[in-house]
């Protein structure tokens, strides 16, 4: 009884005083997190450098990174160095780019839509920033050189976001229904349109395209890295300011306004933003599914849904998740290698499931 | 540095008003929705340090009303002025700083914790000097509106009520000098509707002009300093409660017949709608 009354005395007073030492608590471990998954990130990166056909130990891996930065450490011999930096490296940054693009697009997207379900896959988005990658490839386009696939997949999934929002939107809200009805004309117009490049393509671009669309990170170099380097970056450099905007955005947009929140252009520079990230995750890529989904929502899970940690972390997150699952793809089936797209579509299809169910049991379904 | 250059535009801060200087006014407001004139000819001003309660019928354009003056919805003809100026000459973050807005209804697309949410009600003074009263304008706000009990609990899990008394709390904190609240008694039980009015009457005496869409004509009666009567888009009655409540004058307005009659220990006007007496009694 005594304890009793003193647990109701001690909740009595930080009821009246919201909580500092619990959010001090909280805040201690966001931080946690943050730092956790940022060591597994750079642990992950070494041993993905170092696994494979050819075996490099990762403290040589760590030695050669050092050497090259001139910080001691030492090279590799002629074939190890080769391995390293032309084939393994490039094809780890690419797996940051892409993951941490993906992840953070899929946080902003749900911020901006409000909707937990809103992810550059499952509404439609990838696939249309696929079919100007597939279309810049079937015609043969090199305007931009290098760029071409990346630029072309920026415009048409810039189109499609475009699109997407015009048509799920109705006074200021987006019903779910809505959204994934949409999102799944989109898919299928892209699907229709992405069959007819093929159509037309010849023998070489038909086998260039379909490794293209299942997803894989095999043909990694630097020119590829540095393709998709200024839309990723740029994206990633501009998502964080926005989080608190966000996080307002939440109570609809009415308030967000009352709030001083100017939505209209907030929603412009974000699906924009949207449209530079994915672009720079499909150009390279392929449809990679589910990673923009499952990483914000597992983040809000353990740390809350601010966008003030959602935004970055899941950028965060999303590299991690797809340097290890294109560790995975590449090793687990060896010597041939699954398709990265595939391998996320697997796990990522029963994650979605298991939200469904879950989201069902607790509030009846989403409206 | 970074985040200063970002946060803090250049915007000017709201002064203190003196007493009876209006801070929202409508003039000769024209609002047409979906092709029908929902407000005409409307002239409205509330004041620093007083309660106005927008009362009438079903879509009398009470909502409507409101929502001019928190600027959501543009005029045709007519203006309106807050803090003495157009509302279109103000910019988003400016007039949050100018009013603050209870919607209809509460939602929050993702489980933020109510303390989360009332805090959002301090965005528009992030970096401002007011920025260090944060912490004490949410203490302040989550116990005025009684939510701090509950203050860890995500607020996709309330009731309709306490998500109502968060949504209030949010708005409190935004320490705006005027506050627009749309209907903020309609899901509350009877102890929470007298709290949040006088929770209104607190605020006008500490200087702030309140605007309150209100169903319940007791509590306009009991907390108005004035009530502004609408009917069909236009201002049927404005003044005093005990001037306004008329009984020929509302009968004619909600269609339906009613007495009024003093209080008989307060002397406050009560509004009865007419009953036969049942069988029986």
């Amino acid at each position: 009884m005594a304890v009793l009354t003193e647990e109701a005395a001690s909740d009595g007073g930080t009821a009246g005083a919201p909580s500092r030492p619990r959010a001090a608590g909280r805040r201690g471990r966001r931080t946690l997190l943050i730092a956790a998954m940022a060591a597994a990130l750079l642990a992950l990166c070494l041993l993905s450098a170092g696994i494979g056909a050819y075996e490099i130990p990762v403290g040589d891996v760590l030695g050669s990174l050092l050497h090259r930065v001139g910080l001691g450490g030492a090279r590799l011999d002629r074939v190890g160095e080769s391995v390293l930096w032309n084939v393994r490296l490039p094809r780890v940054v690419l797996a940051l780019l892409v993951g941490a693009s993906l992840g953070c697009a899929g946080a902003l997207m749900q911020g901006v839509f409000g909707n937990p379900l809103a992810e550059p896959g499952v509404i439609g988005i990838s696939s249309g920033a696929a079919v100007g990658a597939v279309g810049s490839i079937a015609l043969g386009l090199s305007f931009f050189g290098n760029w071409t696939v990346t630029a072309c997949a920026f415009a048409a999934g810039l189109l499609t976001v475009l699109v997407v929002y015009a048509l799920s939107r109705s006074g200021g809200r987006t019903e779910v229904v809505t959204l994934i009805l949409t999102g799944i004309a989109v898919n299928a117009f892209a699907g229709a349109l992405i069959g007819l490049f093929v159509f037309f393509a010849d023998n070489a671009q038909v086998t260039q395209i379909t490794f293209w669309q299942l997803g894989s990170l095999a043909q990694a170099t630097w020119p590829k890295v540095l393709a998709v380097l200024p839309c990723a970056l740029a994206g990633l450099a501009v998502a964080p300011f926005y989080a608190r905007k966000l996080d307002l955005l939440a109570l609809g947009e009415r308030p967000a306004r009352h709030l001083g929140v100017d939505v209209e252009r907030l929603r412009i520079t974000l699906v924009l933003v949207v449209a530079l990230l994915t672009a720079a995750a499909v150009a390279v890529a392929g449809i990679i599914t589910f990673v923009g989904l499952l990483v914000p929502h597992l983040l809000r899970m353990a740390a809350g849904p601010g966008h003030r940690l959602l935004v970055p972390g899941s950028a965060l997150g999303g590299a991690l998740v797809l340097v290890a699952a294109d560790l995975a793809a590449r090793t687990v089936a060896q010597p041939a290698e699954l398709p990265l797209g595939v391998l996320t579509a697997l796990f990522g299809s029963p994650f979605f499931f298991w939200l469904l169910r879950r989201t069902r049991r607790k509030q009846g379904g989403w409206a | 540095m970074i985040k200063s250059f970002f946060s803090s535009r250049i915007r000017a801060l709201p002064e203190p008003a003196a007493p009876g200087v209006p801070l929202a006014e409508a003039v000769a407001l024209r609002v047409r929705l979906g092709g029908r004139t929902v407000l005409a000819e409307v002239g409205l001003g509330v004041a620093a340090g007083e309660v106005l309660a927008l009362v009438g019928p079903n879509g009398a354009g009470k909502s409507t009303l409101l929502a001019a003056l928190a600027a959501d919805l543009p005029a045709e003809s007519g203006e309106v002025r807050v803090a003495g100026r157009p509302v279109a000459d103000w910019s988003a973050p400016e007039l949050a700083l100018r009013r603050a807005v209870l919607p209809q209804s509460a939602a929050v697309s993702f489980p933020f914790a109510v303390e989360e949410v009332v805090r959002m009600g301090r965005a528009p003074w992030a970096g401002t000097p007011a920025e260090d009263a944060d912490d004490d304008a949410v203490r302040e706000a989550m116990a005025a509106a009684e939510v701090a009990e509950f203050a860890e609990r995500p607020f996709s899990a309330l009731s309709g009520g306490e998500r109502a008394r968060v949504a209030l709390a949010r708005v409190l904190a935004q320490r705006a000098p005027l506050l627009l609240l749309d209907e903020p008694t309609a899901a509350l039980d009877l102890r929470h509707q007298e709290l949040v009015l006088r929770v209104c009457r607190e605020r006008a005496a500490a200087g702030d002009a309140v605007v309150v869409v209100l169903h319940d004509l007791g509590l306009a009666g009991a907390y108005a300093d004035r009530v502004a009567v609408l009917h069909e888009g236009r201002i049927a009655a404005d003044g005093p409660p005990e001037r306004v409540f008329d009984a020929a004058l509302l009968t004619r307005v909600y269609r339906q017949p009613v007495e009024v009659f003093p209080h008989p220990r307060t002397g406050e006007p009560l509004v009865i709608p007419q009953r036969e007496a049942r069988a029986g009694r």
